[in-house]
């Protein structure tokens, strides 16, 4: 029971992190039906990004406060990365709009190589690891054998993905903004026809789901510590198999599929084998997309002839 | 757009300063600080210098670009061509590009005589060894293009995943010699067998799907196959991989110095280079046969199957094909090159990790083909002489490191080039170089098309 209690509460941290990248694939997909590949190594950049913040920050302006850096660094990231996606919807997708189907999907696997790439010959490939920002947590069970340690870091974690999450919500539920990206969700002509400009609502798109990424980095960076160029492939696939999970297109469902994502990683390390963890991501990715392809809140695809 | 308003100096100044302001959100914070481990963890370096000279060249790149456009732009409008009687569709190139007989018998040569070529060229058969070693490199990708344009480019079904057969061949021939010692020229079939196999159980799940999804699946399995080769250490020898693999003979006779030798055994000089250069000529008969058997298959009802499945899925259901023997036919064979390639290129490097089978590989294959325009032999062969030439290059460009100072290693920067590579050929020719089809069948003169009237199948 403590076990198992450990580890809901670490699934849930891990979760919380897939479903906010998760977010970025289910919008572009549901607005632009393309798989945004790069869209995990924008969340790697944004984790960079906010690494060398927080050193700029602690080191050289010595902020001591670790609650006015956290603060300052998830902005900064979130703007930085933000302007990532824009650029990269303006260069390597936009002009693509109208081609072939193909070509946006390869356009997506150049910037994800790209990307990877050039965090690599600009910051070197070693590892990175930051002294720890936040330490301390509270014992919620204490036994013997096993203690169920709730880390300030996991509280931290989830707590911004649900006010990030409620603010997303009310933004594309409430706002005239979101009225234009779930109308051009649902037919782009018509919604161009009503005077949306599809295309600074498909920018900005891009730049939310950027911005998404950006938070997951630096809870990413907050979690682990140690960031490298080559970690957006991984947790982009599963923040897509996430995606995937909850019905692509969904936005609840992109947070609920992030949240059992996290949590059949973590009991599957737990109670199986650690080194077959990325086989099951991979694994239930396949079999969500052979056997129910619209996942558990997506609406089912009906093909027109 | 021959608008008729041409932009002035001012405004394009103000356009290139708006290009360089971007550039410089972009080189913030990861190219203007460095970080490295020191001492006491880890440690910034400031390299402004490097971001403004960065945000510079973004600059005059887009004040050039601008001048060129602007030129074109007037040109167009004082001379309207027919082409500009409809809208111009984006990035269709025209139909007017041949592949020349010439050139084809020109690529074919060069092919067939390279190891002549550059043993007279670098005077001896050991200094032309590396121009050898980049042909066998090469050819081991256009076999590996012409094995998955049966897949992607005739069939339309877009595989991710397809370094995983290549995988399965390769350890093919590894596990089979190590372990029972049975010669390369019995393991060859057998890994094209064993590939094709698998090519066929990964292919049966995913004959419902279509597009983007196919994709992500078949990429999955390629990242599960690696995962369990990683793992599975003790039949792979996990990360460490397999070594020490048996060399090529030449049909039995070993190529060694003693007299049961092939150098021996034919009255020549003992030289090591003579395996190369009969690697080089293995790989050119592989990749040979997978041509011939590609331009026949697409002949026969099988092959205008896969043609008819993706031009219309639903149309050839209803035309009574078989769609399910149809798609896994196209995933078997196209797998069975895969293994064949694999199962060379164990026997040549001697020594496999799973560290050769990643996604970018699938990548890369993937650029070939559609690099050289789904489904056009030739432009596949291009496109790889292109794609793995190219950045080869780039190790030679010694003049590279006098301008950006020492320490300055051109091959760090190949794939970050590739990458881009693939982004601008997709804006620029996403039809690929050839871009030109001939139908398989067609009702009287068979005449060239445009690929922009070639579908590019639904799965």
């Amino acid at each position: 029971m403590d076990v198992f209690l450990q580890q809901l509460i670490n699934g849930l941290t891990l979760g919380s992190i897939y479903g906010l990248i998760a977010i970025g694939y289910t919008m572009v997909f549901g607005i632009i039906g393309m798989v945004n590949f790069a869209h995990g190594d924008v969340f790697m950049v944004s984790s960079f990004i906010a690494l060398i913040v927080f050193l700029i920050l602690t080191a050289w302006l010595g902020i001591s406060s670790v609650a006015f850096a956290l603060l300052i660094v998830l902005v900064v990231a979130m703007a930085l990365t933000a302007l990532w996606g824009w650029a990269i919807e303006r260069v390597a997708y936009r002009p693509l709009r109208g081609s072939f189907r193909l070509a946006p999907l390869i356009s997506a696997i150049g910037v994800s190589i790209f990307l990877s790439n050039f965090v690599q010959v600009t910051q070197g490939a070693r590892n990175k690891s930051t002294p720890p920002m936040l330490e301390g947590g509270v014992v919620l069970m204490q036994s013997e054998s096993y203690t169920v340690f709730l880390s300030y870091k996991q509280v931290l974690i989830m707590a911004v993905t649900a006010v990030l999450l409620t603010g997303f919500w009310y933004l594309v539920q409430r706002t005239p903004f979101g009225r234009a990206q779930r109308a051009c969700e649902q037919d782009r002509k018509m919604a161009a026809l009503l005077g949306i400009d599809v295309d600074r609502t498909i920018s900005l798109t891009f730049v939310l789901g950027a911005a998404l990424a950006a938070v997951a980095g630096v809870l990413y960076l907050l979690y682990y510590g140690v960031v490298s160029f080559s970690d957006g492939f991984v947790p982009g696939v599963k923040a897509f198999t996430a995606a995937v999970l909850g019905g692509i297109g969904s936005l609840p469902g992109a947070v609920l599929g992030g949240l059992i994502i996290g949590l059949i990683e973590v009991f599957w390390s737990a109670y199986f084998s650690i080194e077959y963890k990325d086989v099951a991501a991979f694994s239930i990715l396949a079999i969500v997309l052979i056997f129910m392809p619209s996942g558990i809140l997506g609406r089912a695809e009906v093909e027109k002839v | 757009m021959a608008d008729a308003r041409t932009p002035g100096l001012p405004d394009i100044l103000r356009d290139a300063g708006l290009y360089a302001l971007v550039a410089f959100g972009l080189c913030i914070p990861i190219i203007a600080y460095r970080t490295d481990a020191g001492p006491t963890g880890l440690e910034l370096t400031p390299r402004w210098k490097l971001v403004a000279a960065f945000c510079a060249a973004i600059f005059a790149l887009r004040v050039v670009q601008r001048l060129i456009l602007a030129r074109r732009d007037a040109r167009r409008a004082l001379t309207p061509s027919p082409a500009q009687a409809t809208e111009a569709v984006q990035g269709e190139p025209d139909a007017g590009q041949r592949v020349s007989k010439l050139g084809l018998y020109a690529f074919l040569g060069v092919a067939l005589t390279l190891p002549v070529i550059a043993t007279t060229a670098s005077g001896g058969l050991g200094p032309a060894r590396y121009w050898i070693d980049l042909g066998i490199l090469i050819l081991t990708y256009v076999m590996l293009g012409w094995g998955l344009n049966i897949v992607v480019g005739l069939a339309g079904l877009l595989d991710l995943g397809y370094v995983a057969f290549y995988a399965v061949g390769a350890y093919c021939y590894a596990l089979l010699s190590t372990t029972f010692g049975l010669s390369f020229w019995i393991c060859l079939p057998l890994a094209g067998l064993f590939a094709a196999a698998w090519g066929m159980v990964l292919g049966f799940p995913v004959l419902r799907l279509r597009g983007d999804y196919l994709a992500i699946v078949t990429l999955a399995f390629g990242e599960i196959i690696r995962l369990v080769l990683i793992n599975w250490t003790d039949l792979t020898g996990g990360a460490a991989g397999i070594s020490s693999i048996p060399r090529a003979t030449f049909f039995g006779i070993p190529f060694t110095a003693d007299e049961t030798g092939f150098a021996a055994r034919f009255g020549l000089e003992f030289d090591s280079m003579h395996r190369v250069v009969f690697l080089y000529y293995l790989i050119l008969g592989l990749a040979l046969l997978t041509n011939l058997a590609t331009l026949r298959l697409r002949r026969m009802p099988i092959g205008r199957a896969w043609e008819a499945l993706r031009e219309d899925e639903i149309a050839c259901r209803s035309l009574g094909i078989d769609t399910t023997t149809t798609k896994l036919t196209a995933f078997a064979l196209g797998a069975a090159f895969a293994g064949f390639a694999g199962s060379f290129f164990s026997v040549r490097q001697g020594f496999i990790s799973p560290e050769s089978f990643t996604f970018l590989e699938s990548a890369i294959i993937l650029a070939i083909v559609v690099l050289g325009g789904m489904g056009s032999q030739v432009g596949v062969a291009i496109a790889a002489v292109a794609m793995v030439g190219g950045p080869e290059l780039l190790r030679n460009l010694g003049f590279l490191s006098a301008v950006f100072g020492e320490g300055f290693d051109p091959n760090e920067y190949r794939l970050l080039l590739f990458g881009l590579a693939m982004v601008a050929m997709m804006v620029w020719r996403p039809r690929g170089l050839i871009s030109v089809r001939v139908p398989s069948v067609s009702l009287g003169e068979r005449r060239a098309i445009s690929g922009a009237h070639v579908s590019e199948g639904h799965g």
